[in-house]
């Protein structure tokens, strides 16, 4: 777009034709889209729009029924198994609503990836684990279990477990879902403080306009399968699309009052 | 007409998929189970609960499934003078078949339903697909140390079981129709052939393998929330007991 027009560098993700029902519902029709190294992209959408499965094709929880997804040059719907395992070292991904393993502390969450992943001994561990946490402003939680912790802090050290790794690339499922505002605030006060800090493309689906527009170098909005309107914060406003100001200003869209 | 010919089909299709996920697993589950890293802690975790677990559980059925087989035979070979041969009754029915049986059955009960809610409590929460994401296979983490602890541990549990069932049948023999010690031992060890023992400890380790990937199975592919968990523990059981009683009769048609 007009942001990338005057550089263009290679998209670091690339989304061609992308299409998945399931069963009789189509739910996504053909999906087009370029995420550049860097930025932070946020897709919006209303509930049931698409924008979860259309994340969970990025990092291949979901395999398309047609189309192409480009990850670091990798075509991960064709690409061997082996070699996706490997790519997705470079993704962090955050859940909903953590998916933090209940069975484990805090500190063995986070510390989880790199165990897995690495050869580092326990005190490169720990080191590693104490910086995530401390990038998500969580230090000093690393014996409690998941079920002590509230929402808001689940989602961040699930954060503190995507970034483990250093990944090159982060996507944000619905990171602020159920929270209240102040913490839906401070969830975008971290989420742009770590792509700012760590340099990472972050992708974000959101049906939150305060943390989309608190976050975004660029949005996106998913309608029925398929992206109605892209651009920069200020081009998004802008944007004549009657669903898309519909979406803004928080109307019901003229095509949808008859289902209301 | 058409809408019983209709839920008919679909209930066959339902269970055609069934069998295909079962089979599914059990592949993947053999593939992954060569491949590193082999996680040793998740490994002795897992056959500590399983095995030692459920120590208590097996000591009370084999114990007292010893007892009930002595009471009944020897009353009933009083009959015709033949109490004498108790000791074999019940060490061969413990060893080949009621031992495995219902050892097989108690685990289903205990650790199968426990696999999948566990398991489907993990897929509901989006913890599956985030160990996907860690690049960890699913399978490989969880589902290889869970079957391979319940393959391993079930003939050791069914070794455990016959000799307590054994002792319980003595319990009873002499201590309730004041039987010969040395008569119950020696009518106990005198038909019993090594093949007896071994073959329910074959049979063991097969119902180990099936109720944990019918666990394993039903949990991963748990889908509605805390209803489909619950849905997918009820049916890890009854699946799991139901493939262990069919399963029998075929390993024991092979094996004897």
């Amino acid at each position: 777009m007009a942001v990338q027009a005057s550089t263009t560098p290679k998209p670091i993700i690339s989304v061609i034709g992308l299409k998945k029902s399931f069963g009789e519902k189509h739910v996504l029709r053909d999906i087009d889209l370029d995420i550049y190294p860097g930025e932070s992209l946020v897709i919006l959408g209303a509930s049931g729009a698409g924008k979860s499965v259309f994340l969970k094709h990025l990092i291949g929880l979901l395999q398309p029924d047609e189309g192409n997804v480009i990850v670091e040059g990798i075509d991960i719907t064709i690409a061997p198994a082996s070699e996706c395992l490997e790519l997705r070292k470079h993704i962090g991904m955050s859940f909903q609503e953590g998916a933090l393993f209940d069975s484990m502390n805090v500190f063995d969450n986070i510390a989880f990836p790199i165990r897995r992943h690495t050869r580092w001994s326990e005190d490169e561990v720990a080191d590693r684990v104490h910086e995530c946490l401390s990038l998500v402003r969580m230090e000093g939680i690393e014996d409690k279990f998941p079920a002590e912790l509230s929402g808001g802090m689940r989602r961040r050290v699930g954060f503190a477990r995507a970034i483990a790794l250093k990944p090159e690339i982060l996507l944000f499922d619905e990171p602020t879902t159920g929270l209240d505002p102040i913490n839906t605030a401070a969830i975008a006060r971290v989420i742009r403080h770590m792509h700012d800090q760590l340099g990472v493309t972050a992708v974000t689906i959101t049906h939150d306009l305060n943390l989309a527009f608190g976050i975004a170098d660029r949005l996106a909005m998913i309608r029925h399968g398929v992206i109605i309107a892209e651009g920069s914060p200020d081009e998004f406003r802008q944007n004549p699309d009657p669903y898309v100001q519909a979406f803004l200003n928080g109307e019901i869209p003229a095509d949808e009052e008859d289902f209301v | 007409m058409m809408g019983w010919l209709d839920s008919l089909g679909r209930w066959f299709i339902d269970v055609l998929e069934e069998i295909g996920r079962f089979f599914n697993i059990l592949a993947q589950t053999l593939l992954w189970s060569v491949r590193r890293p082999f996680d040793f802690a998740e490994w002795l975790r897992q056959m500590v609960r399983v095995g030692y677990d459920s120590i208590p559980v097996i000591f009370l059925t084999t114990m007292f499934t010893g007892m009930v087989l002595a009471l009944q035979t020897y009353r009933g070979f009083e009959r015709f003078h033949a109490e004498g041969f108790v000791g074999s009754v019940v060490a061969l029915s413990m060893t080949r078949e009621l031992g495995p049986v219902l050892v097989g059955l108690m685990v289903a009960g205990r650790i199968g339903s426990s696999l999948a809610a566990e398991l489907g409590t993990m897929r509901v929460t989006e913890q599956v697909d985030a160990l996907y994401a860690m690049a960890t296979e699913p399978i490989h983490y969880l589902i290889v140390p869970r079957v391979g602890a319940s393959f391993f541990m079930l003939p050791l549990l069914v070794l455990v079981g016959d000799a307590i069932g054994i002792v319980g049948g003595w319990l009873v023999a002499v201590g309730l129709f004041h039987a010969n010690t040395v008569q119950y031992w020696h009518s106990t060890f005198q038909y019993l052939e090594v093949n007896d023992v071994t073959s329910g400890l074959i049979k063991a380790a097969f119902f180990g393998l099936i109720l944990a990937v019918t666990g394993c199975t039903k949990g991963f592919y748990t889908s509605g929330g805390a209803e489909g968990v619950g849905r997918s523990t009820t049916n890890a059981v009854v699946m799991g007991s139901l493939s262990i009683l069919l399963s029998d009769f075929f390993l024991t048609k092979i094996l004897f």
